[in-house]
C-alpha cells in the first residue's frame, strides 16, 4: 500500500510542526500549510516528532546459521518497529559473510522481507579468521553492493593485513569497520577491567586493548589515506585518540551503542549475563565521556550491535554465557534518555548521528536525505558539527520517503517477551523507557503504524 | 545471618563472630565417643561439585553427616553448555529432589550467586569455592584457626597473605573477613598476581615478602600455579620460589609467635619449603581439622532456624 499519504502536524527534527505529503514511494513535498491531494491517506501526527528512518551500522541478524536466534524477517521487523529504514547486517554468521554469495543471499532475505534495507557488511577476511583478505571487490560489484566491511566479532589484529585491508577498499569507495579488541589483551576476558572486575574475581577486560588497536588504526588510515569507521567505542581513551584523529584531518569515523551511553559495569555483580558484551560495559567516566563524544561529534553515530543469543545461551553462569545484547527496539528510546533528556542532543542531532551520518558512512544514498543538506558534511565524510539546528530544516522533496514519526511524550516499560526478536537478552527489561515509535516508512510504505507492524 | 553464604562479604562482624563462637562449641563434640548431632535430622545437604575438591567436599560432608542431614553428592566435572547438562538443569534435577541446602563448588566466578538468584531453587546456596571469586569456609576456618593460636581473637593482629592473589578466591575471603574482624591485613606478591583496583580492598599491599615477614602474627602462603608462568606472570617457577616462596631463612624473620598457614593443596618447595611445612608453627593440618568444625557451624545457623524444603508433588 504505497499509495499516497499526507502527513500532518509532525515536528519535523522536533521543530515547528510541517506536512508531509508521501507519493510514489517519495517526499512529494515537505512544509507547513499544505493541503490534502485527493485520495491520500491521513495520518495525524501532531505532536509526533518525524524524523528520517534511522540507520543502524551494526546490527546481527544471524541468518545463514543462526536461525533459532534471530533471522533477517525477524530481525527487520524488530529494526522497523524500532524507527529504523535501514540496517547494515555484520557478517559473523554461519558461513560468515566472505563471498558474493553470501552478501547478495542476505541482502536478498532482506529485500523479501521488506521492513527495512538490508545492508550486508563483508567479511574482511576469509572466515573472519584474520589471514587472508575475503573477495572484497567481489562483494562490492555483487548486486548487495557492499561498502562496509568488518571482521566485527574478532578484531583484524594484524597490522599488515589492516593496513591492506584499508588501502585496497578504496578502489570502490569501501570502509574498514574496526572491532577493536587487541586479542592477546583480552585473552578470557571477562568485564571490564577496573575496581570491580578485582573483586569479583572475573578476568580484566582493559581499555588499553581497545585503545591500542584505536591508536594504530587512525594512523595506518592516515599513512594510506583511507577511510576507517570504529565499531562500538567504550572508552573514555578511545574518544581521546578518535578526537586527535580528526583533528588531524584523518577520514575516521566511530560509532557507539546505546548500552554503552546508559549502562556501567556495575551492573555485573549480579553476575547475570544479560550485561556481559564486548566490548564489555565499562565504568561511568567512559560512560560520560562517550555521551560527551556523541553530543560534539566525535562519535559520529549510534549503532546498536544488536546481537540476538537463544535463552539458553545467557541464562547459565557467567563465563558460560555468549557475548550481546539485542537493542533494535530499544535505541531511539535510549538516546532519547541519554542524550535528550540530559540536553546534550537535540532531535536534529539525533537524526543526524542515528541517520544522516551513519547513511553517509555506509554509502546509503536514500537514506539520511534532509533538505539543502549538500557540502552540510565535509569532503572526509563526517568531521565537525552536523550545523544542524532544530525546527529550521525539512525533508528533502523528490527523496526516498524514509521516515519515523516518534512519540516523545509517551513512555513505556520494557518487555522482553513483547519485542519482535527471536532473542530475548534485553538489558532493558523492566526499565522504564520514554518515548515510542508511532510509524516507520520505507520508501512512502508504512512499515509499522500505531506502533505495530503494518 | 543471610539465607546464603556466597561471599565474606555476606558476613557481618556479629555473624562471623557467632559461626566462630558456634563452631567452638562444635569443636567440642569431636572430643566425645558419640561425635553427632541430631540438628539437621531429615534435611538434605547436596554437595554440588563441577571442580574435582576431594578435600573441601570430605569436609563438608563430615560436617552435615555430623548433624544428622541426608547428604548427596553430585559430581558434575565439566562446565555447562560445552559439555553435558546445565547449571540451571542440575539445579532443577536438586530442586525437585527438595535440597535444604546446596554446597556448590565451580570453575566459573559467580556461579553460585547464579544458583542462589536465579529462581532455580529454593534452598540455601553455600559457596564452596567459585572460580577466582571466593571460598568464604575457607576464610573462616582460617580465622577459626588464627584465633586458637593467636589469643582468641584476630582484632588487630597483622595477617600476611602471599602469593597469587590475582587468581586466589582463599585470598578474596580472607581479605574481607577479617578486615570485617579487625584484622591488619598485608597481601605480598609479584606486581602481576595483586589484581587492578587492589589499593581499593580493605588491606595494604607490597611487594617484598622480607620486609613484611617480621610485622606477621601469621603468614598464609597461597598455592601458585605453575602454569601461570606460560601466561608470562613470573619468569620460572625457580625465580618465584626465590622471591616469594617461604623458606627457612625468611622463616628465621618470622616472629617467634607467628604462624604458617596454607589452604593446600602445597607445592612443596614452591610457595613453601618442606621444613617450614613441617615445622611445629606451621597450623597447615590444624586447618583441615578446623574445617569440619566451622562447615558444621555454618550448616547449622543458615538451616537450623529455618523451615525444611518441601519437595514438590
Amino acid at each position: 500500500m504505497t499509495g499516497t499519504w499526507f502527513i500532518r502536524g509532525a515536528h519535523v527534527l522536533g521543530g515547528k510542526p510541517a506536512d508531509l505529503v508521501v507519493s510514489d514511494g517519495v517526499i512529494a513535498d515537505c512544509g507547513t500549510g499544505l493541503s490534502a491531494p485527493a485520495g491520500a491517506q491521513l495520518l495525524e501526527a501532531s505532536g509526533l516528532i518525524a524524523l528520517p528512518g534511522l540507520v543502524d551500522l551494526h546490527t546481527h541478524l544471524r541468518e545463514p546459521g543462526r536461525e533459532d536466534a534471530e533471522t533477517v524477517e525477524s530481525g527487520t521487523l524488530a529494526a522497523a518497529l524500532g524507527g529504523y529504514t535501514a540496517v547494515f547486517a555484520m557478517p559473523n554468521t554461519d558461513p560468515a559473510a566472505d563471498t558474493a554469495g553470501v552478501v547478495e543471499q542476505v541482502w536478498r532475505l532482506g529485500a523479501a522481507a521488506g521492513y527495512v534495507d538490508v545492508a550486508p557488511v563483508g567479511a574482511v577476511t576469509v572466515g573472519r579468521r584474520g589471514e587472508t583478505l575475503a573477495e572484497l571487490g567481489a562483494m562490492a560489484d555483487s548486486a548487495a553492493a557492499v561498502r562496509v566491511f568488518s571482521d566485527d566479532g574478532d578484531c583484524v589484529s594484524d597490522p599488515l593485513l589492516m593496513r591492506r585491508a584499508l588501502e585496497y577498499v578504496k578502489a570502490f569507495d569501501g570502509v574498514v569497520a574496526q572491532h577493536a579488541q587487541d586479542p592477546r589483551l583480552t585473552e578470557h576476558a571477562q568485564m571490564n577491567e577496573g575496581p570491580l572486575s578485582g573483586t569479583l574475581g572475573l578476568a580484566g577486560w582493559p581499555a588499553v586493548a581497545e585503545e591500542a588497536i584505536i591508536a594504530r588504526d587512525v594512523l595506518l588510515a592516515a599513512h594510506v589515506g583511507s577511510r576507517l569507521h570504529i565499531c562500538h567505542v567504550s572508552t573514555a581513551g578511545s574518544v581521546e585518540l578518535i578526537r586527535w584523529a580528526k583533528s588531524k584531518g584523518w577520514q575516521v569515523t566511530a560509532e557507539v551503542t546505546p548500552h554503552h551511553l546508559l549502562l556501567t559495569d556495575q551492573l555485573v555483580s549480579s553476575y547475570d549475563p544479560v550485561y556481559k558484551v564486548n566490548p564489555p560495559l565499562r565504568s561511568e567516566a567512559d560512560v560520560l565521556a562517550l555521551r560527551e563524544a556523541l553530543a560534539d561529534g566525535t562519535i559520529d553515530a549510534v549503532a546498536t550491535d544488536h546481537a540476538p543469543h537463544p535463552v539458553e545461551d545467557k541464562d547459565c553462569e557467567w563465563s558460560a554465557a555468549a557475548l550481546g545484547m539485542l537493542g533494535l527496539q530499544t535505541a531511539l528510546p535510549v538516546v532519547h534518555e541519554a542524550m535528550v533528556e540530559t540536553r546534550l542532543l537535540d532531535w536534529a542531532g539525533v537524526a543526524d548521528r542515528m541517520s544522516i551520518r551513519p547513511a553517509r558512512i555506509g554509502r546509503l544514498t536514500g537514506h539520511g536525505r534532509l533538505a539543502g543538506d549538500h557540502g552540510l558534511v565535509g569532503d572526509d565524510g563526517l568531521a565537525g558539527d552536523s550545523g544542524l539546528a532544530g525546527g529550521e530544516r525539512l525533508f528533502e522533496v523528490g527523496a526516498p520517503a524514509n521516515l519515523v514519526l516518534y512519540d516523545a511524550t509517551a513512555s513505556w516499560v520494557v518487555d522482553p517477551a513483547a519485542l519482535a526478536s527471536k532473542s530475548r537478552n534485553m538489558p532493558f527489561a523492566g526499565r522504564r523507557l520514554p518515548g515510542s515509535v508511532v510509524a516507520t516508512f520505507l520508501r512512502g510504505r508504512p512499515t509499522v503504524l500505531d506502533g505495530k507492524p503494518a | 545471618m543471610k539465607r546464603h553464604l556466597l561471599s565474606a562479604a555476606d558476613l557481618s562482624r556479629d555473624d562471623a563472630l557467632l559461626v566462630l563462637d558456634t563452631a567452638d562449641e562444635l569443636a567440642q563434640l569431636a572430643n566425645r565417643p558419640i561425635k553427632k548431632l541430631p540438628t539437621l535430622r531429615g534435611r538434605t545437604v547436596v554437595n554440588l561439585f563441577f571442580e574435582d575438591s576431594t578435600r573441601t567436599r570430605i569436609s563438608f560432608e563430615a560436617a552435615a553427616k555430623r548433624l544428622s542431614a541426608d547428604v548427596i553428592n553430585f559430581s558434575a566435572k565439566g562446565s555447562s553448555v560445552s559439555k553435558g547438562e546445565s547449571l540451571k538443569d542440575t539445579a532443577l534435577t536438586l530442586e525437585a529432589m527438595g535440597a535444604d541446602a546446596v554446597v556448590v563448588r565451580h570453575g566459573s566466578s559467580g556461579a553460585p550467586h547464579r544458583l542462589a538468584y536465579s529462581g532455580w531453587i529454593r534452598g540455601s546456596v553455600l559457596n564452596a569455592g567459585d572460580g577466582t571469586h571466593e571460598h568464604p569456609t575457607q576464610a573462616l576456618l582460617d580465622a577459626f584457626t588464627m584465633r586458637r593460636h593467636l589469643g582468641g581473637s584476630v582484632d588487630g593482629r597483622r595477617i600476611t597473605i602471599v602469593g597469587d592473589v590475582l587468581h586466589s578466591r582463599v585470598a578474596r575471603s580472607n581479605v574481607l573477613l577479617l578486615a570485617t574482624l579487625g584484622a591488619e591485613v598485608a597481601l605480598v606478591a609479584p606486581p602481576t598476581l595483586l589484581p587492578v583496583g587492589v589499593h581499593g580492598w580493605p588491606c595494604s599491599y607490597s611487594y617484598d615478602l622480607d620486609a613484611a615477614l617480621p610485622k606477621s602474627d601469621a603468614v598464609m602462603m597461597l598455592r601458585v600455579q605453575r602454569e601461570r608462568m606460560q601466561a608470562a606472570y613470573f619468569p620460572s617457577a625457580r625465580e618465584y620460589s626465590r622471591r616469594y616462596g617461604l623458606d627457612a631463612r625468611r622463616f628465621g624473620l618470622l616472629p617467634e609467635h607467628a604462624i604458617v598457614m596454607h589452604p593446600g593443596p602445597m607445592n612443596r618447595g614452591m610457595e613453601i619449603a618442606a621444613e617450614v611445612a613441617d615445622s611445629d608453627r606451621s597450623v597447615i593440618v590444624e586447618q583441615v581439622t578446623n574445617g569440619v568444625s566451622v562447615r558444621m557451624a555454618v550448616l547449622y545457623l543458615l538451616l537450623g532456624g529455618r523451615e525444611p524444603v518441601e519437595v514438590n508433588a
